[in-house]
């Protein structure tokens, strides 16, 4: 369905993907996780043509959309949900929901898909899509308007970040729900350990590479790991000075 | 609802008064006195001028006397239609004294259209005097079609009054459009809110001038929002004048192209580039 193919992406002689390579099948719960930098979201980004690889090319159900821009791939069936959702000037959460079904939706229609994120819909599909919307308001706004455009792929790039801890509580019950709630392939760039337990596979990436691919507990075990020799590592350090 | 249309200078005034809102066509100059008595409650206003002869210029005084406690909705829409190649100017002075505990609701259209090249000028006056208790919102649309206008907005509040100001303007081609606010806020208590929210495309130039006296214990919020498209050009020159300790005045300006990222949040769910755009601006100036 979805074939990335020896992808790179350089700044500022940083190499920020360095050859990726990844197949993604249909009707299929990924997640991808790694450390901060890793090249999480610059893939997600470019996977939904916001950003342009230096190489290499992203094959769509067989039609190379390397050189395709964003709203052409949205037509085709990819779809993304922005890390920091974006806030407008005079266009209501209606509005949003209108212009991302792909049909004329009726109000009734439109808080369906609310009260699927979990909003209440009468209190929110007239409000403008601005600033007076907290922030997980806006996070639950932003996935309702992927999940009204029922893509054949959807990505989340980490929906968990600037939300504290409590309305996470809440969110994550709509990714539990997720699978439900969209038909087709998702891809989820996420920290988060209860996001990665419900993926069918999780891919770590480190320093722009793939560094595993496996279940979570597969991939939560390598990094736990990684996370006690580093502490183990550090504790013998500050022995050694002291 | 009362309707009034004047469609001429010099031609006939159709009227319909009501028995709480009287209509006297001024003696002196062209216009019209336009009384509520007190307590009359949510009357609507109408009043449409429509200018069709080519180099006419128009000067109409239309003067609203609201009693105490009363709460109307005037609506005006000025509009010149000029097929040929004689400008065609309106100049529209509307005041309005409100008396103590009185709310009206201003809804002002101004529109142009026509095939000609004569311009169509609009340089609307609009003069507020809120007396205790009173209030007003104003909210004035000007979108295309009118090459020059000028528009002066003045205003004097007394003590817990306040006066709401939305105004959407969209200038295109080689369009000018100045707006100047002026409000003096005299009571305590006073409070007034003045929104700006503009589109400036191809060669078109706007400007924004606001100032505000805050002469007591008072509050005030002005908020110049613009879009720049093409070669268009904005400029915004705010004052706040803080005369008493107790004033709280707050200026925000933000002038710029569409934000990139909204751009490419509706073009993810599948709008081009051009068709992102005209949501942008169509949210932006609702």
């Amino acid at each position: 369905m979805l074939e990335i193919k020896d992808i790179c992406f350089e700044r500022d002689n940083k190499k920020i993907l360095d050859h990726i390579n990844m197949k993604l099948d249909l009707n299929k719960f990924i997640a991808i996780t790694g450390p901060n930098g890793s090249g999480k979201s610059t893939l997600a980004k470019i996977i939904m043509g916001i950003e342009k690889p230096d190489s290499g090319n992203i094959i769509f159900n067989g039609q190379d959309i390397t050189n395709l821009k964003s709203d052409e791939r949205a037509r085709l069936g990819i779809g993304f949900a922005f890390q920091q959702p974006v806030k407008f000037k005079g266009i209501t959460v209606y509005d949003l929901l209108k212009i991302a079904s792909k049909k004329e939706i009726s109000k009734v229609e439109a808080c369906k898909i609310l009260s699927k994120v979990g909003l209440c819909a009468k209190e929110y599909v007239d409000r403008e899509v601005n600033a007076s919307l907290s922030g997980g308001e806006l996070k639950r706004i932003e996935i309702a308007t992927v999940v009204a455009r029922e893509s054949i792929l959807t990505i989340f790039d980490e929906p968990e970040a600037g939300i504290d801890l409590w309305s996470f509580n809440n969110l994550i019950e709509v990714f539990e729900d997720m699978r439900n709630l969209i038909k087709g392939t998702t891809l989820i760039i996420s920290h988060q350990e209860r996001i990665l337990n419900i993926a069918d596979e999780v891919i770590l990436m480190k320093n722009g590479k793939i560094e595993k691919v496996g279940t979570s507990k597969e991939i939560l075990k390598q990094e736990n790991f990684v996370t006690n020799s580093a502490c183990c590592k550090l504790n013998k350090e500050a022995k050694s000075n002291g | 609802m009362v309707h009034i249309t004047l469609e001429k200078i010099g031609e006939g005034i159709e009227r319909k008064i009501t028995d709480n809102i009287n209509i006297v066509t001024k003696k002196d100059k062209s216009g019209i006195d336009i009384f509520v008595k007190e307590n009359t409650k949510f009357e609507f206003v109408h009043i449409p001028v429509i200018i069709t002869e080519s180099g006419l210029k128009d000067v109409v005084y239309n003067d609203f006397y609201i009693g105490k406690n009363a709460n109307v909705v005037i609506i005006a829409g000025c509009g010149i239609h000029n097929d040929h190649h004689n400008d065609s100017e309106h100049n529209g002075i509307h005041r309005f004294f409100l008396e103590e505990g009185a709310k009206v609701k201003y809804i002002e259209k101004h529109y142009g259209e026509g095939s000609g090249n004569g311009k169509r000028i609009l340089n609307p006056i609009t003069e507020v005097e809120l007396k205790d208790g009173s209030s007003m919102e104003m909210e004035t649309v000007q979108i295309k079609g009118v090459d020059s206008t000028v528009r002066e907005t003045k205003a004097i509040l007394e003590s817990d009054t306040n006066l709401t100001i939305s105004e959407k303007i969209m200038t295109h081609g080689n369009q000018f459009a100045k707006t100047e606010f002026y409000v003096e806020l005299n009571g305590e208590n006073s409070s007034t809110h003045v929104t700006s929210r503009s589109v400036a495309q191809d060669e078109s130039k706007q400007e924004f001038i606001s100032k505000i006296l805050g002469n007591t214990k008072c509050y005030a919020h002005v908020e110049c929002d613009a879009i720049i498209k093409d070669s268009g050009k904005v400029v915004a020159i705010p004052e706040i004048d803080a005369n008493n300790v107790d004033a709280n005045l707050i200026h925000e300006a933000a002038i710029g192209k569409i934000a990139g990222e909204q751009l490419m949040k509706l073009m993810t769910l599948g709008l081009t580039e051009k068709e992102a755009e005209e949501q942008i601006i169509n949210g932006f100036l609702r």
